[in-house]
């Protein structure tokens, strides 16, 4: 059996007397889409930051494709092909849709003390930009600055970013917050066409989009991991259903889903 | 030929009458007429006042550099000033008086001290970022004041200005003049590819979102600590012509309010754009120089001045002139 793309052990982290992440393993294969679903607070988006390496962990080990990754910085991680969409759009709001990608891939396109060609007029760097763009539906919007786009094309656009750095890990965090139904259905059905081709951690609050994207599903409650299996079994879980939504909703959303 | 064909092709603004480009234009050609308006009326002050500018366009184009494309506000920008000024002048003190070795050493030891002082700042921010770099450029004030041999507090008056064996003698008020004219020429041309290079992509991100940066993979502590090197450097070299042009250099030449000048002069013109810092020393040494001729306070009027630009100019002067626009 070959090892696991992404392997997590006994991870912590607290903040101040706030346990956010407590002794978290998981083991992500190859080509997995694997959601990270849980309460509010119950530390997702920290495992995520973990994971990209940022804040560092005081417990615990991360294996990267066979890899020790846990004492990596950020950038380190992204050079090895980890990739993290952000919860709070974080992007350069100042550049272009297209300046922003092309930096994601300029980023992975060798050092960048240049100091004399114009960058803006590098094909190497912008084709690639525009593919990635064009993947997630903005191509038209290319040349229009950030604090321009709406908020739904931000979100397209945070995920663009990801992708041109051509990562062999996804972690995507509520890549569809704060979107209305169409906006999420786009980037819905993207994520299904990258699924297979890519290692996806998903964070997501939408149960709908859950039980339709991922292979595998952990439940995660002030910091620890309650459940972690196959949506069906995740489902079927008790203690899922108890400590997470509460035996009512938990009936109705996890059979809405 | 097909490279020296891009070389021009990119110099070239897309429309020359553009007030955006009309306004840089028209300045650098008023700034390229001076010495034939003091041939003509024999006016000398006005190459000297002039010249001070041109130089002191260069700092500013330096620090626009770090603090403009890069976010870095460092407050400590004079110290290179002093750096450069003092290379020329210890030389010659100690019978250097080659232009060939005072001014490539006064680009390095600025580029050095930049360095050390990056190093340890760069990992800070906001305002221990501005105290830390005042820290050093007070430090290096002190140092200067304690240089006896050197002037001390009094400075040092330098005797002859740096030789280029010659190639261009800038004894000569005149040549010294178009010398440091075709530096700020220069300087314009080599900071306009710089931030458009992948190196001045990768600084005009960092100082708009690092974090993200870093996420993408960016390493942008080095980067953030080679373009403040490129400042320091630049910023010698204004220094060592700043001595060149008062055949002078005293501690007082990066006293922490001369740092606070040459951020004033870059705001003024507006942050982040190729031309904004040389409108910026236009526009406040001109004025202080014509407050300081009716009234003997000129910092009273002044200040109020540079306040209503604070707060009415957000992109500086250069916004008046077309949207602001960082490249």
């Amino acid at each position: 059996m070959t090892e696991p793309l992404l392997q997590v052990a006994g991870l912590s982290k607290r903040f101040g007397g706030v346990v956010a992440a407590d002794a978290i393993a998981l083991d992500i294969p190859a080509g997995e889409c694997h959601a990270i679903i849980g309460p509010n607070g119950a530390g997702k988006t920290t495992l995520i930051g973990l994971l990209a390496g940022e804040p560092a962990p005081e417990r615990g080990s991360i294996r990267f494709d066979g890899r020790d990754i846990t004492a990596l910085p950020v950038h380190s991680r992204s050079q090895l092909g980890l990739a993290r969409s952000f919860q709070i759009t974080s992007l350069f709001t100042d550049f272009t849709a297209l300046d922003n990608v092309a930096l994601a891939v300029q980023a992975h396109a060798g050092h960048s003390f240049r100091f004399w060609r114009d960058a803006r007029g590098e094909a190497a760097l912008r084709l690639p930009a525009r593919e990635a763009l064009d993947r997630v539906g903005l191509a038209a919007r290319a040349d229009t600055r950030v604090d321009r786009l709406s908020h739904g094309e931000q979100r397209q656009l945070e995920i663009a970013m990801a992708l041109a750095t051509q990562p062999r890990l996804l972690l995507l965090d509520e890549p569809m917050a704060g979107l209305g139904s169409d906006e999420s259905a786009r980037i819905v059905a993207m994520l299904r066409q990258l699924k297979g081709s890519l290692t996806m951690v998903l964070v997501e609050h939408d149960m709908e989009t859950v039980f339709a994207l991922a292979d595998r599903i952990t439940v995660l409650v002030y910091g620890r991991v309650i459940a972690s299996g196959e949506p069906a079994a995740v489902r079927a879980d008790a203690a899922v259903r108890e400590a997470y939504l509460g035996e009512q909703d938990a009936r109705q959303d996890l059979h809405h889903g | 030929m097909k490279a020296a064909l891009k070389l021009f092709r990119v110099s070239l603004p897309a429309s020359w009458l553009a007030p955006r480009t009309a306004l840089p234009v028209a300045v650098l050609i008023i700034l390229g007429l001076v010495p034939i308006y003091t041939a003509v009326t024999g006016d000398a002050f006005m190459l000297t006042l002039f010249g001070r500018i041109v130089i002191l366009s260069i700092a500013a184009l330096s620090l626009n550099l770090i603090m403009g494309y890069g976010g870095m506000a460092s407050f400590g920008h004079a110290a290179y000033l002093g750096i450069g000024g003092y290379a020329v002048g210890i030389l010659w003190k100690e019978g250097i008086a080659s232009g060939f070795v005072q001014w490539p050493v006064a680009i390095a030891v600025s580029a050095l001290f930049a360095l050390a002082v990056g190093a340890l700042s760069l990992r800070t921010r906001g305002v221990y970022f501005i105290m830390i770099t005042l820290a050093f450029a007070q430090m290096v004030y002190y140092v200067a004041q304690g240089l006896d041999r050197y002037g001390g507090d009094d400075g040092l008056t330098i005797g002859s200005r740096s030789r280029f064996a010659g190639i261009v003698d800038i004894g000569n008020a005149t040549q010294l003049y178009y010398f440091c004219f075709a530096l700020l020429l220069a300087s314009l041309f080599l900071i306009s590819r710089l931030v458009n290079s992948r190196f001045g992509l990768v600084i005009q991100g960092t100082r708009s979102n690092e974090r993200r940066m870093r996420a993408i993979g960016f390493s942008t502590f080095r980067y953030k600590l080679v373009c403040f090197v490129i400042a320091g450097a630049l910023c010698g070299l204004s220094g060592a012509l700043l001595a060149n042009h008062t055949n002078f250099i005293s501690p007082s030449m990066m006293f922490w309010t001369r740092s606070g000048d040459l951020m004033v002069m870059v705001i003024l013109g507006g942050l982040g754009t190729l031309f904004g810092p040389v409108l910026g020393a236009v526009t406040y040494l001109l004025l202080e120089e014509a407050l300081s001729r009716v009234t003997e306070y000129p910092g009273l009027f002044l200040g109020p001045t540079l306040l209503l630009v604070a707060i009415f100019l957000h992109g500086g002067i250069q916004s008046l002139f077309g949207a602001p626009r960082r490249d």
